[in-house]
């Protein structure tokens, strides 16, 4: 066939020189990026730690509010408050949630169906979350003529419901189908062997899902904005505005008072530790409850 | 995987009486069954005389078709809950945004007026400043990203992969307000004092970059947006690279390629659907984020070239003017607002969806 070029020695060691400078380039620029990717990370977590330690006192977790001008005050109605709404969100969310990923792993596996559903999941999961807010507004708020963390609730509800049910899904797909056989073959009906062999296998893995959900929804800021409102007096009526962490950070944030950005920041390191400590221990539930079926 | 679903209504227990004449396969039941009724005389089978110990237990038993075809139905109802989500969700913000849809009609997305007094709303300069301060965001985002994904598969030592992946994935967990928080107390001030006065000496004739500098404005916002949606467009390009089966990486080194030529032929040429894709999911993240963008945009409904300049996005408007907002119209069209957002976001998000599953579902099928 056709004829390889004839290239002199200088220029072929040019090339070899170029491939290997280009070659040390990219690995430079790879490590690069990861540092000045890891630099932000730093900075966020240096500055909430700073900040947020030299601000935090037990009053903080004590205290509702202080008015402005007024020394201390703190946010032990928001934590509450995000407590109470996260609780029913969850109550509302994981259920269907399971459900969803119980049936497209054992129900509908295949199915255009199931292919579907899974796909808008996936698509739900990228929907903003202030669109979320706007619904639940426009669902249960316009309608009740009054703000309501039970809205807000419901928010965080829906945004829960893609996550958990693709975990889910793909850890009922990682258990072994000769457990779920075995079970079958004992005569033992379907929805039993769902519940008690399938689902029992796959807990640790659906749990981490759950909480990975739960700590996702548990900083969104913009679906409370106009469903639970806020509210700065103690209170775990559902039917009222109420008040929630992420909430408290933000208009504190965005206040023009010193002694309030210092609370937005304890408040801010208190909302990180919560979610970080949460999915810690899930990581290390759910660890120690690995699967021990074996392909 | 196939199900014996059959198995609770089998009907293969439900004629003792001739089992003696013409014995069933033996995988079929149960030995010591069969032996019993071969030992017993023919009197002793139970000939209809009401229901035996088995036919009763069986037949406890295939109740469980009622519950069976009961808890399916429920987890279909779960499933179908995501479809009902999404329509309702849909339904109602038609529903509110019916006055402003009647109202202004396509013009809302055409016109640069935003007057809640005299009651004329349009959406331009929002949609104006969502885009650009989301492109800004993917361009500063993706090739660090791609970096860091080639970092942790292609160079990183083994010991480093697994803290260095984790702490990537960490920027996804913090909450969108915390980066506020941050931008709004550390990065502003930086962009105001130190980066703001670099970019205006050195790229402003570009006409990007002008004074005044208050810190606050699109470049700020898609800084917070690039941090915010890397840990997405690096994880997804991750996994979409990992997909590649590992002879192509062995071809390419066998033919004497260096790492990066390898990562180039066989890496990324093959992966470079989901690539796309997973940028595009990074977009998706960067046109709905609200809270963070909102603390360090500026809020000001301006279409200006230059990105040190305030501006207003989508989300933002709604996020600031929502519980505010007097009136009917007003309200109303804060919603088309949202209905557009969420509109937008399913398409790029089914898109980018459709894209990395091109890859990685391929390869799962290969793999098999």
């Amino acid at each position: 066939m056709s004829q390889l070029p004839v290239r002199s020695a200088n220029f072929e060691r040019y090339l070899t020189t170029r491939r290997s400078v280009t070659n040390g380039l990219v690995t430079f620029l790879a490590v690069g990026a990861t540092v000045l990717v890891l630099i932000p990370l730093g900075a966020i977590l240096f500055y909430l730690l700073y900040k947020g330690f030299s601000s935090l006192n037990l009053a903080f977790f004590t205290h509702v509010p202080a008015p402005v001008g007024e020394e201390g005050g703190g946010m032990a109605n928001a934590i509450i408050g995000s407590g109470v709404i996260l609780a029913l969100a969850s109550a509302m969310g994981i259920p269907f949630g399971i459900g969803a990923g119980v049936y497209l792993a054992e129900y509908g596996a295949g199915s255009k169906l199931a292919e579907a559903v899974r796909f808008t999941a996936d698509v739900l999961n990228g929907v903003p979350s202030i669109v979320m807010g706007i619904a639940a507004y426009s669902l249960i708020v316009a309608h009740q003529h009054h703000f309501s963390g039970f809205a807000g609730s419901v928010a965080l509800a829906i945004m829960m419901v893609p996550t958990v049910t693709r975990t889910t899904e793909e850890m009922l797909a990682t258990v072994p189908s000769n457990v779920r056989e075995a079970a079958l073959g004992l005569g033992i009906p379907k929805w039993r062997t769902v519940i008690s062999v399938s689902l029992r296998t796959a807990s640790p893995g659906i749990i981490t899902g759950c909480m990975l959900a739960f700590a996702r929804v548990a900083g969104e800021t913009a679906p409370l904005l106009f469903t639970a409102l806020g509210n700065q007096f103690f209170g775990v009526n559902l039917n009222q505005p109420m008040a929630a962490l992420p909430l408290q950070i933000y208009t504190y944030a965005i206040s023009p008072y010193d002694e309030w950005h210092r609370l937005a920041w304890a408040g801010a390191l208190v909302l990180i530790v919560m979610i970080m400590v949460s999915v810690t221990l899930v990581r290390i539930f759910a660890s120690r409850g690995a699967l021990k079926g074996g392909n | 995987m196939n199900e014996p679903t059959t198995l609770n209504s089998s009907p293969m227990y439900t004629t003792p009486t001739s089992m003696p004449e013409e014995p069933m396969p033996q995988a079929q039941i149960p030995k010591t069954f069969v032996a019993e009724m071969r030992e017993a005389e023919p009197g002793d089978v139970p000939v209809a005389t009401g229901p035996s110990v088995v036919r009763s237990f069986l037949m406890a038993k295939s109740s469980g078709r009622v519950a069976d075809g009961a808890f399916g139905g429920l987890m279909l109802v779960c499933a179908l809950s995501i479809f009902v989500i999404v329509l309702l969700i849909v339904f109602v913000l038609v529903n509110s945004s019916k006055l402003s849809i009647h109202a202004f009609g396509f013009k809302f997305f055409t016109k640069s007026v935003w007057d809640p007094v005299s009651g004329d709303f349009g959406a331009l300069p929002f949609i104006y400043g969502t885009v650009v301060s989301s492109l800004l965001a993917v361009f500063m985002a993706v090739p660090l990203a791609l970096a860091v994904s080639i970092f942790l598969l292609d160079v990183c030592p083994q010991v480093l992969r697994g803290p260095i992946s984790f702490l990537t994935e960490l920027l996804a967990a913090i909450p969108s307000v915390v980066y506020g928080l941050w931008g709004v107390f550390v990065l502003v001030p930086i962009i105001r004092d130190q980066v703001g006065p670099l970019l205006i000496k050195y790229l402003g004739w570009t006409g990007f970059f002008a004074d005044p500098t208050f810190g606050v404005g699109m470049f700020t916002a898609s800084v917070i947006l690039a941090i915010m949606i890397f840990p997405v467009i690096s994880s997804i390009s991750r996994d979409v690279m990992r997909a590649v089966p590992n002879h192509q990486r062995e071809a390419a080194l066998a033919l004497g390629a260096t790492r990066w030529e390898m990562i180039r032929m066989s890496v990324l040429r093959n992966a470079r659907i989901g690539i796309v894709g997973a940028v595009i999911l990074g977009l998706g993240r960067a046109l709905g984020e609200t809270l963070a963008v909102t603390m360090v945009i500026g809020n000001h409904p301006d279409m200006l070239k230059n990105l040190l300049a305030p501006a207003y996005t989508l989300s933002s408007v709604i996020a600031n003017e929502f519980t505010e907002a007097t009136g009917d119209l007003y309200l109303s069209a804060l919603i088309e607002i949202g209905l557009a957002l969420f509109l937008v976001t399913i398409v790029v998000n089914a898109i980018a969806r459709l894209l990395v599953w091109a890859v990685t579902r391929g390869n799962t099928a290969r793999a098999h």
